[in-house]
Order: C-alpha cells, then sequence, then structure tokens
C-alpha cells in the first residue's frame, strides 16, 4: 500500500533522513520507535506533505501512485491522513466546520458528492460519541481552549469522521493519561484495524502498544530504519533502551 | 460617442474575460445619457433639473458647490491617493431608456439582466415564489446616477413605511426630506461630503412611522456601470420613536482601467427607542493585479442616536475598491443610547483602505462597542483609525473596541490609530488590539486535512472575522463569506 524507497529528505539544509525503506500493506500496523531527533517526526511531514520538508532522493508511492508528486490535500484525498503531535488551534472556526469543509474538499476532489449538513453531523455524532466527546466540544473552534488530552482525541474524531485508507500517527500518545491512553487506543483499533487499512504509528514509548498491537515494529535512528521486527521488540527496546540497542 | 462606448465595453468584456478575478468586472451595454464631462455650476444645474426638483434643493445644491470650490481634500489618513481631476469625469449618467419608477414591467430588460447576473432579487414574483418562510427583501437598485426601481413598494405602504428613491422623497415628502437632510452629516463635514452635496444624483430614503417595526428587510444595491463616471449617491433613513428597521446596501462596478469616484452620503436618524440596523458588503472593484484602476471610494456614513435608548448598529465588509476612506459614526445624543461598529475591512494587492468609526457619547449612559477586523495581503496597506469621544456631561459612558489586525505575506500593512477623548471621569473605555499572520502550521493543518491553500486561507479568514460576519443578516453573511475568499485569491503562494 504505502512503498518508501531509500528517503532522503532535507529540513532547510539539513539531512534528516538518510535512506528510509519502509513497506506497509493494507490490513498491517507498523509503529516507528526511535530517540529523539532520529526523524520520526520528520518521516510524518515528509509523507503528509509539508512545506519545507524537502525530499532530496528516493521516492514513495502509495497505492502505486506517485505520492511526492502530490500536494498535502491531494494526499489527503487519496486517503493518508497525519495525525499531528501538537494540533493546530484555528480560532473563530468550529470542529463542525472544519471538518465538513475539508472533508467535502476530499470528495469533491475524488468526483465524489458532498454530503449534506444531516449526513455530515450524523457521522460525526457517531465518531464523537465513540471517543466520549460531546457535540458541544464539536461545536467549539478547532483545538480552541482544549487541554492536550482533548486535542488528541479530538484528532481521533477527526481521523473517524475523514475515515482515511492509512492514518499516519505523529506521538498520539503523548500527554494522554492512562484512561484517554485506552480511548484512543480503542478508537484506533476500531477506526483503522481493517483489511483495507494501515497505520504507521509512531512514539517513544511501549505503552500505547499495549492498546494497539503492532504487526511490525522498526527502530527509526540517524535517518534511516536500523532494525525491525516483531511486536517482542518494542518490549525489547522498552527494556533496554536504544542505546544498548545501537551497540 | 455611443459607438465609441461600445467598443470600450467589449474591450471591458474582454478584460473581465480575461482576469476573472473580479467577479462582477464586466460591464453592459446600455445606452447612457451624460451630463457634460466636467464641473462646474451648469452641471449642478443640469443634474437638478433632470431630477425636477424643487428650487430650494437646487439653491441647496449651489450653496454646497461654491462651498467646495474653496475647500481641499482631507490629507490625513494614511493614504496614498493620486490627485483626482474632478473636470475629466461625468456627473451623470443615466440608463437612456428611462424606466418608470415602480412597475419592473417598464424598466429596460438589460437592466433587470445586470441585476440578475449580480444574483440580486429585484422582480418581486420572483422573490415570493421562492421558499415558503424565505425572507423577502425590498430592492432600491440604483443603476449609475439613477435609481431604476424600488420593489415591494405596496405592501411596505401598507405597514406605513415610505421606501422611496432620495429624488422622489424629495417631491413626494418634501417636509420629511427637508427636516433632516444634512443636518447629521452637514454640508460643509468634509470635502467629499460637500461634493456630495452638490451633484448626488439619487439613492434611498425610507421612513419608519412610529411604533413599526419594518415587515422585510430593506436594500440598495448599487451599480455603476457607465465609464468615466462618478457615483454620488445619498441614503437618508429616519427611524421614528419605538421603530425597528434592518437595511442592507451592496455594491459592484465593471472593471475599468481608471480610477471611477464614489463619493456618497448615508444619513440616519434613531429617536426614542428606534433601532436601525445598516449593513454594508462594499464589492466596488479593487483594481487589478498590479494596482491599475479601481474604485476610489470616500464615503461618510453617520447616525444620529438622537432619541434615548435608540440604537444604531452598523456592520460593514469591506472588500473592494482601490481606495476606502470611510468611517461609519455615530453620534449618541440620546440617553442609554447604543452604538454598534462591526466591521471587516480586506485589503489585497495594492489596495488601500483607511477606514474605522467616531462614537460620540453626548447622552448619559450612552453605549458603544466597536469591534475592526483588517485582514491585509499582497502589497496592501489597511488601517483602523477610530475615535472614542465622552462629552463632559455624559455621565456613565461605556465603550468597548476591540481591533484585530490579521497578516498575509510580508509585504502587506497594518496599522491601528486609536483616538479617545474623555471629558467625564465616570466613563469605562476599554481598548483591545492584537496583530497576528496566518501560520504555517495553521495553513499545513488545513491543508493536511483535504483543503487546498485558498480554501485554507478563507477558513481561517472566515474564522478571524466571525465576530463580524455573525452580525449580518444570513443572506448577506453567505455572500460575504465566499467574497471574503475571492478578494483574497492569489494571496498565496
Amino acid at each position: 500500500m504505502l512503498q518508501i524507497t531509500n528517503l532522503h529528505a532535507n529540513v532547510g539544509d539539513k539531512p534528516i533522513l538518510k535512506g528510509l525503506t519502509l513497506s506497509l500493506n493494507a490490513g498491517e500496523i507498523h509503529a516507528i520507535m526511535g530517540p529523539n531527533g532520529a526523524g520520526k517526526s520528520t518521516l510524518g511531514y515528509v509523507l503528509s506533505g509539508r512545506p519545507g520538508y524537502e525530499v532530496t532522493e528516493g521516492e514513495i508511492t502509495f497505492n502505486g501512485q506517485d505520492l511526492l508528486g502530490l500536494e498535502p490535500h491531494e494526499r489527503a484525498a487519496a486517503g493518508l491522513f497525519l495525525g499531528f503531535q501538537y494540533p493546530v488551534e484555528i480560532p473563530g472556526v468550529s470542529n463542525v466546520q472544519f471538518l465538513r469543509e475539508a472533508l467535502n474538499a476530499q470528495r469533491k476532489n475524488r468526483g465524489e458528492a458532498p454530503l449534506s449538513g444531516a449526513e455530515f453531523l450524523k457521522v460525526a455524532r457517531e465518531q464523537a460519541g465513540a471517543l466520549g466527546m460531546d457535540m458541544d466540544m464539536l461545536k467549539r473552534p478547532v483545538n480552541v481552549g482544549f487541554s492536550g488530552g482533548e486535542k488528541k482525541r479530538n484528532e481521533m474524531v477527526q481521523m473517524g469522521i475523514i475515515n482515511p485508507a492509512i492514518a499516519i500517527l505523529d506521538e498520539t500518545d503523548s500527554g494522554l493519561d492512562i484512561d484517554a491512553l485506552r480511548i484512543v487506543g480503542d478508537g484506533i483499533n476500531r477506526i483503522m484495524r481493517k483489511p483495507d487499512k494501515a497505520v504507521l504509528l509512531i512514539t517513544h514509548y511501549q505503552r500505547l502498544l499495549d492498546y494497539v498491537k503492532p504487526d511490525f515494529v522498526h527502530v527509526l535512528d540517524g535517518g534511516r530504519i536500523t532494525r525491525s521486527g516483531g511486536p517482542e521488540l518494542a518490549l525489547e527496546l522498552e527494556r533496554d533502551g536504544y542505546k544498548e540497542l545501537a551497540a | 460617442m455611443n459607438e465609441d462606448m461600445d467598443i470600450k465595453d467589449k474591450a471591458a468584456w474582454d478584460a473581465a474575460d480575461r482576469v476573472a478575478d473580479y467577479e462582477h468586472g464586466w460591464s453592459s451595454d446600455i445606452e447612457t445619457d451624460f451630463a457634460p464631462k466636467g464641473l462646474t455650476e451648469d452641471t449642478v444645474r443640469f443634474i437638478s433639473a433632470k431630477k425636477n426638483e424643487p428650487e430650494w434643493m437646487l439653491e441647496w445644491r449651489l450653496k454646497a458647490f461654491a462651498s467646495w470650490k474653496t475647500m481641499t481634500p482631507p490629507d490625513w489618513a494614511k493614504l496614498n491617493v493620486q490627485p483626482i481631476d474632478y473636470q475629466d469625469a461625468y456627473y451623470y449618467a443615466e440608463p437612456k431608456a428611462k424606466p418608470k419608477l415602480g412597475s419592473l414591467d417598464e424598466v429596460d430588460p438589460e437592466i433587470l439582466r445586470i441585476y440578475e447576473k449580480l444574483g440580486i432579487p429585484i422582480a418581486e414574483q420572483e422573490v415570493l415564489a421562492g421558499v415558503e418562510g424565505a425572507r423577502r427583501v425590498a430592492v432600491d437598485a440604483v443603476f449609475d446616477s439613477v435609481s431604476v426601481a424600488t420593489t415591494f413598494r405596496a405592501e411596505l405602504e401598507r405597514a406605513g413605511v415610505i421606501f422611496r428613491s432620495i429624488s422622489e422623497a424629495i417631491k413626494e415628502y418634501p417636509e420629511l426630506v427637508k427636516k433632516w437632510l444634512g443636518k447629521i452629516v452637514p454640508m460643509h463635514d468634509n470635502y467629499f461630503a460637500t461634493l456630495n452635496c452638490a451633484v448626488f444624483s439619487d439613492g434611498t430614503f425610507v421612513y419608519i412611522p412610529e411604533g413599526v417595526r419594518c415587515p422585510m428587510e430593506l436594500s440598495t444595491y448599487f451599480r455603476i456601470n457607465a465609464e468615466n463616471t462618478g457615483q454620488f449617491e445619498r441614503t437618508l433613513i429616519i427611524a421614528d420613536k419605538d421603530s425597528y428597521v434592518s437595511y442592507l446596501e451592496g455594491c459592484t462596478a465593471p472593471m475599468r482601467d481608471e480610477n471611477q469616484l464614489h463619493a456618497a452620503v448615508v444619513e440616519l436618524v434613531a429617536l426614542d427607542d428606534a433601532e436601525i440596523k445598516y449593513s454594508t458588503v462594499q464589492n466596488w472593484y479593487p483594481g487589478d493585479a498590479e494596482g491599475k484602476g479601481g474604485i476610489y471610494n470616500f464615503v461618510t456614513k453617520r447616525a444620529l442616536c438622537q432619541g434615548k435608548n435608540s440604537k444604531v448598529s452598523w456592520t460593514q465588509v469591506e472588500t473592494g475598491s482601490a481606495v476606502t476612506w470611510k468611517y461609519p459614526s455615530c453620534v449618541l445624543n440620546g440617553e442609554n443610547s447604543v452604538g454598534e461598529f462591526y466591521s471587516v475591512a480586506v485589503t489585497n494587492n495594492y489596495q488601500q483602505a483607511d477606514t474605522g468609526t467616531k462614537m460620540i457619547h453626548n447622552g448619559k449612559g450612552s453605549r458603544s462597542t466597536i469591534v475592526s477586523k483588517g485582514i491585509s495581503a499582497g502589497h496592501s496597506n489597511n488601517t483602523y483609525r477610530g475615535l472614542v469621544r465622552v462629552a463632559p456631561n455624559a455621565e456613565g459612558v461605556r465603550n468597548f473596541t476591540q481591533c484585530d489586525s490579521l497578516l498575509l505575506g510580508s509585504l502587506s500593512g497594518a496599522h491601528t490609530v486609536p483616538y479617545i477623548e474623555v471629558r467625564n471621569p465616570s466613563a469605562q473605555i476599554e481598548h483591545e488590539a492584537t496583530t497576528s499572520k496566518i501560520s504555517d502550521d495553521q495553513m499545513f493543518y488545513a491543508m493536511a486535512r483535504g483543503l487546498n491553500a485558498e480554501e485554507a486561507v478563507t477558513l481561517i479568514v472566515n474564522g478571524f472575522a466571525k465576530e463580524v460576519l455573525q452580525q449580518l443578516p444570513m443572506e448577506f453573511a453567505v455572500e460575504a463569506q465566499k467574497l471574503l475568499g475571492i478578494s483574497l485569491e492569489g494571496s498565496v503562494g
């Protein structure tokens, strides 16, 4: 589904990713772990096309399509979702308005008819309910005045409404207490654990993986994948740390 | 001259096709009668004669003209305006097939088509045939210098509401007009207002009698069509005791390479317990991306909250014009009277706006709210200029001012110039101001969810302007939201 081959990328003049190769098939959940500064968030931004993150070498295909030739909104329409580590506030724009416009922009891009207000609200209500968020919160401006945990939960509500083919979740577990972690983990499983979908979990810690069982775990260090394995690799990292592994 | 006009109109059409940035940039082949070019006492007499005005009106105009000749344009605004050659313009342009007012059947079908193209519901039956429960709007359509139609007249008259072109009102209701014309904005108020007194051609007159809540929204749509023509309209709205009216004003003009002058005067009076809500969506042609052409919009708007508990609320969405110089104000004479000013001003490319309000608190317990949202993109400059004044005898006055600027790109300017003059120690005055930019984070967040760059900007800007947009009547709010997006096209790379 997603094929990353020998990816090199710069932020400004600084090379961050240095020959990263990774392949995700439909139905798989992959976790990427690694020390600070390894390039984890950069990978998420490069995949979603953030300006300022320049690919200097390598290629990325998504369902056979050249992803690098697409604008961020086109990647979203193609089915790629980025869950932000730091979700952004947009004052004066309600969650409902934001998501409805975003979803309908994606649908338009795909040549689908827009959802009516009523159809959209039905979906939004279901998804918010499943994540324990009330409609009042959906009517509030995007992320404005939300706690860290609420912002992350809101990302999952957005993911549920948009219903992407692939989700890149950048430290979705950071800033969550145990209860919120479980809710978010359940959300990821419910929305994304499907034969036709895939997930790339970017995380520092094992604890999210207690709730969302990965099929594969990769260590990202120095801008490339240094080791890959099954779920047991995450436990090993938790026990021994990255230093031990590198040694 | 008509053949020449046709050729030029064709050129304008072609230009409009080439540059789709300005949606209403087309012009139309309407045969037009002009006053002789230039501005002399004869021009003033010509206009007055065209309107069959009574002698007192002509004298008033001539007095204004004599004063105007001794005046100089104001230079205190943060605007860079080329000197205007007042002799190189037409001051009166009238569609040749002169319609009989009040009967749409006799309006030139071409003019009706223009309003249709602008999306303005001028035909009553169409409005009536609309969705049940939909709000109806009565329209005064002003085309160049002439009001071509006012709708829903009969129904309004049953409610006692007078909704007329100002030309008709001068003849039919001279006492009402005489009582208030020039009383809110005095003849010598400023250069452009004085010019308007001399050469105003048409506009709208509204009278809401005591105790009447106007049964529908009233609106005027201004369209400058003819070339080299200034538009000088004059609006007078009188809300008698305990009455209410909501009035909307919209304006567009074709794309022309030269600058065209628009110098309007709007006067509002609210007596005891009366309320006027005045909304404007100003979308005059802003000039092209290089700053060529566009409307010079020098407008004087003022409301007199004369009665106790009277209230006037100005809401404006200013997206058009090459230059905007406009300060809709409230003179709060009445005890416990209320003035409000909600403004969104967008400037892009080389547009310049210097706009704001004056809240003059003379009445005890009078209150005012000012919310101004300025959005600057391209090479444009956007200034908020506002005065809050509290008279010595005005006890217990309150004002709240919030003034936010949003910058797009690094070449635009936002400026805030508040003047606060308080002569009574009991006053409570609050002023808040912010300046911000649309952040890369916000843009990318919206784009990662599926919006393209322009959709993202439109969304963020609408969020920024929400407090003001939600003051607009529903029909206008939707139009205004779209307009903000259109005005900012090309402002993101």
